[in-house]
């Protein structure tokens, strides 16, 4: 342990904000593809125009999609305890989103592949419910989140778990799941608008403006009630910050209010909620005012300061357990060992920075408008 | 404890997904870098049938290539969905190159699979063939990165169990990396998947040179799978030897169960061609060739194999052992200060797996009766049947495919590529063999590792979610229901593929703009 240059506590805070990064990196990247995939029927009208779509998001999607598989990696190799709850509890919603992202690939990948009419309709609404279904029930599980899973820890650590899917669907969980949909949809109304032409361009501002304003309203409104309604946990018990990754040796209760300590305890906190609210501001002006770059930005910037928030109001916590509090997760007793959150670290310090050149490098060489004659000649088109 | 019906629904599941998973994943390997072999050849003789056939190559790959992300995705997910206590468990070690595989591999391939599809007229050909090159090299390092974890499984070095987490924690990641049974699994794993691509370019190829259509492809194509495929078999085939010369160190059950080797056999050991099962699952009549399985497994005449009896009685005594280490562990959780109980757990920790086998029997372990661990020690023998005729099967098409592509290549050389229908005939309807191959043999690594998840480390039926029958229930038909349906539609679109066949038409860049498109065009 003594050869690990960096102590427990500052790992265990670096991983928790790379966990944060994992995940904005998907909302961001992988929410231009999910957000076009949820407008898909509203938005394109006619098979030209539903190619157009799939063939501007073609070309990236599944680099894009590669945020998520590492995020949930990143839970498995550096929150193991998080990964094994997490992912057993919330076990049918997790189906749903499985099911829902295995239709993706094939949808894009099959659609073009046969010029029959149903046979096209069958993949749009493959591709539809793998951008809407994903889109909302990620936000039901962060929802959940908030309000604590029913789990509990034995001695072993073994997790069990007494709750059913629906119970998942409380009604601040689902409107955590709307905040995220409309958030992901004015992510890829942005990215239509921007990179497309004509009447599919016009129809994607005039949605892309509502569902910012509808992100800014419905996420305001989930502050609120997470602040205001909402109990919150917090840790009674002495935490070592740099102990050994075991729940059962803290205490935590219940209390109202619980989810506004942080913001009395760092004031300036506040600041990111209100990125959230102003980026969400700026797409929407911005797609009024035809600001292509601009509305991109600020769809990003609401999706940075929303999941930010989230983590950052319910940190220390990841996932409060509501039927036995002393097992909930949290940041100082859910991590790998120290070596292997090291180990880790250096593995992404090398590979992450090295991922951004590359996607970078491929965006710069698939930047342009997409053709109907590239289309139509490239045997692999969508 | 979990019950016992969800556990095999878990087993069932995982199976199933990771078996469909491997319907695509040696194709990908195997096509992907004959596509950038083949790319190679055109950039640097710049011969047009050379792009031709790599584009051609890759519709196939992209189709494939798609069902393997769709199928992928769940691989990931389903540890912590079905195996949450094995994810606790183990995941300081396992998540590791699970993640790294993410960093290093899955965003190469993902990332420049889309421009490989819609970069070739915005590329120069040789930026061209680096994206190919990457993608092929991204998928090769994934295998890479899921075989070390999966080598983990079966080897577990380089971890401790920390009794104050309660689980497995890294305490040598290099010895994790350079595990050996990995590196084997490794090179054995991604050359059945040359294999694979190599002979599916071979039946479809064959199928055209029957059909007398696009020939100039068709024959370029085997060349170069022929002569790939011949180093890939000859791989397989060797770096198996590895693997079961690694197992004999390493997992000596696992080989006493496919050679159905009951008694310790004296030095050298003889390997069984075929057998006949008798009363008490043991083999009523059997071929044996002499010596050749010692050799095989020890590399040596004068050590002995140990038979399953052997090896059962082995596993009893490190029982015992595991039910003194499992009482340590209770009082060291009682007493964390507990200094005695700490040594005695330390001495004995290396077995505390062996105890958890007897918490199909009770859950107080440390009070286990004798009884009770004889019985926990028969646990300990895999199915015996199952692993003896897929370890055959699998062996017999390795070798097969040695002779196949030994011919093939011998034929490219003097040129008598469709000289005989018969063997095109033959290459065409032996095309699903690979896949069998990779498949039994995954049954071979896996089901030849049980009861274990980790070998000696944690039993598979402790490692499973407490989730509820129904759960399984669903999640279960769903995946095989969609996983059916696509499959099937994957394989009608592959045959349309190959039915159109390469059009030059197809070629990105070499047609004339004004030219009505080639491609399929809804009816207006």
């Amino acid at each position: 342990m003594s050869a690990v240059p960096l102590d427990y506590e500052t790992l265990r805070l670096i991983w928790w904000a790379l966990l944060g990064i994992l995940l904005i990196g998907f909302a961001i990247m992988g929410g231009m593809d999910l957000g076009v995939g949820a407008l898909l029927p509203a938005v394109a009208r006619t098979d030209e125009e539903r190619r157009v779509l799939l063939n501007l998001v073609g070309p990236t999607w599944e680099g894009n999609q590669v945020w998520l598989v590492l995020g949930g990696g990143a839970i498995f190799a550096a929150w193991p305890p998080l990964y094994a709850a997490s992912f057993s509890g919330f076990y049918i919603a997790m189906i749903a989103i499985l099911l829902a992202l295995i239709l993706r690939p094939v949808g894009f990948k099959f659609r073009g592949k046969v010029a029959n009419p149903r046979w096209r309709q069958v993949w749009d609404w493959a591709l539809f419910v793998g951008g809407f279904v994903p889109a909302l029930v990620f936000g039901v599980a962060v929802g959940n989140l908030f309000l604590g899973a029913p789990f509990r820890l034995d001695e072993t650590l073994r997790v069990s778990y007494e709750g059913n899917f629906f119970g998942l669907l409380t009604p601040f969980a689902l409107l955590a799941g709307l905040v995220s949909l409309a958030m992901l949809a004015t992510q890829g109304a942005s990215v239509i608008f921007a990179r497309t032409e004509g009447p599919m361009a016009e129809r994607a501002r005039v949605l892309g403006g509502w569902a910012a304003l509808t992100t800014l309203v419905l996420f305001a409104l989930g502050g609120l009630m997470a602040l205001l309604v909402l109990d919150g946990y917090s840790i009674t018990s002495a935490i070592n910050t740099a102990g050994p990754s075991n729940p059962l040796a803290k205490t935590v209760v219940l209390e109202p209010g619980a989810w506004r300590a942080n913001y009395g305890t760092i004031p300036g906190m506040v600041l990111v909620p209100i990125l959230a609210m102003a980026g969400s501001l700026l797409a929407w002006w911005a797609l009024g005012a035809r600001r292509k770059l601009l509305a991109i930005t600020g769809s990003s910037l609401a999706i940075l300061g929303i999941i930010a928030t989230a983590g950052l109001t319910l940190f220390p916590f990841f996932m409060p357990s509501s039927i036995d509090p002393q097992s909930s997760l949290t940041v100082w007793d859910a991590s790998s060992s120290q070596l292997t959150l090291f180990i880790m670290l250096l593995a992404t310090l090398v590979f992450l920075p090295i991922i951004l050149v590359y996607t970078a490098w491929v965006y710069r060489v698939m930047a342009g408008p997409v053709t109907t004659t590239s289309l139509n000649r490239n045997p692999n088109a969508y | 404890m979990v019950d016992p019906v969800v556990v095999d629904l878990s087993r069932l599941q995982f199976a199933a997904t990771a078996m469909y998973h491997f319907i695509f994943v040696p194709l990908t390997l195997g096509l992907s870098l004959l596509m950038a072999i083949m790319e190679s050849v055109y950039v640097m003789t710049g011969r047009k049938v050379w792009r031709q056939a790599t584009l051609f190559w890759g519709v196939l790959f992209g189709i494939n290539f798609a069902m393997g992300v769709a199928t992928g995705i769940v691989m990931e997910f389903q540890f912590g969905m079905n195996w949450s206590y094995y994810s606790h468990y183990v995941g300081d070690v396992f998540g590791a190159p699970l993640a790294i595989e993410g960093l290093m591999a899955f965003f190469l391939e993902a990332t420049f699979i889309g421009l490989f599809f819609f970069g070739w007229d915005r590329l120069k050909p040789v930026q061209h063939l680096v994206v190919t090159w990457l993608t092929a090299l991204g998928a090769n390092f994934s295998a890479l990165w899921i075989l070390i974890a999966n080598g983990w499984m079966q080897n577990p070095v380089g971890a401790r169990f920390n009794p104050d987490t309660m689980r497995m924690e890294i305490t040598d990641f290099m010895a994790v990396i350079f595990n050996p049974v990995a590196q084997a699994k490794f090179v054995h794993t991604v050359s059945a998947g040359y294999v694979t691509g190599a002979v599916f370019v071979m039946a479809v190829s064959a199928l055209f040179l029957l059909q007398g259509r696009h020939q100039e492809l068709a024959k370029r194509s085997m060349v170069v799978a022929a002569s790939f495929g011949l180093a890939s078999a000859l791989s397989v085939v060797v770096l198996g030897d590895e693997s079961g010369y690694v197992a004999t160190e390493h997992q000596k059950m696992k080989i006493a169960a496919m050679e159905a080797m009951y008694e310790t056999e004296p030095a050298p050991a003889g390997l069984t061609l075929f057998a006949v099962p008798g009363a008490d699952n043991r083999a009523a009549f059997e071929v044996k060739f002499p010596w050749i399985l010692g050799l095989i497994t020890t590399r040596s005449l004068d050590r002995d194999l140990p038979g399953i009896t052997e090896l059962t009685e082995h596993a009893a005594q490190r029982i015992a052992n595991g039910v003194t280490a499992y009482g340590a562990l209770q009082a060291i959780k009682a007493d964390p200060e507990d200094a005695q109980a700490r040594a005695t757990f330390r001495a004995t920790q290396a077995d505390l797996g062996y105890g958890l086998l007897l918490k199909k029997y009770r859950e107080d372990v440390q009070n286990a009766t004798g009884a009770e661990i004889a019985q926990a020690a028969l646990d300990t023998v895999p199915d015996v049947w199952p692993l003896f005729w897929s370890f055959r099967i699998m062996v017999a098409i390795g070798f097969f495919y040695i002779a196949f592509f030994a011919l093939w290549f011998w034929k490219a050389s003097r040129h008598r590529l469709d000289s005989s229908p018969l063997l095109l005939k033959a290459a065409l309807w032996t095309m699903p063999l690979p896949w069998v191959g990779v498949e039994v043999g995954w049954i071979v690594a896996e089901y030849g590792r049980q009861p274990w998840v980790v070998e000696g480390v944690l039993p598979t039926f402790y490692a499973a979610s407490g989730l509820n029958y129904w759960d399984l229930v669903i999640s279960l038909s769903f995946f095989v229901a969609l996983y059916s349906a696509l499959l099937a539609v994957m394989a009608w679109l592959m045959v349309r593929v190959i039915a159109t066949g390469p059009s030059e038409k197809l070629s990105i860049g070499l047609f004339d703009p004004a030219e009505p498109s080639p491609l399929p065009q809804p009816a207006q």
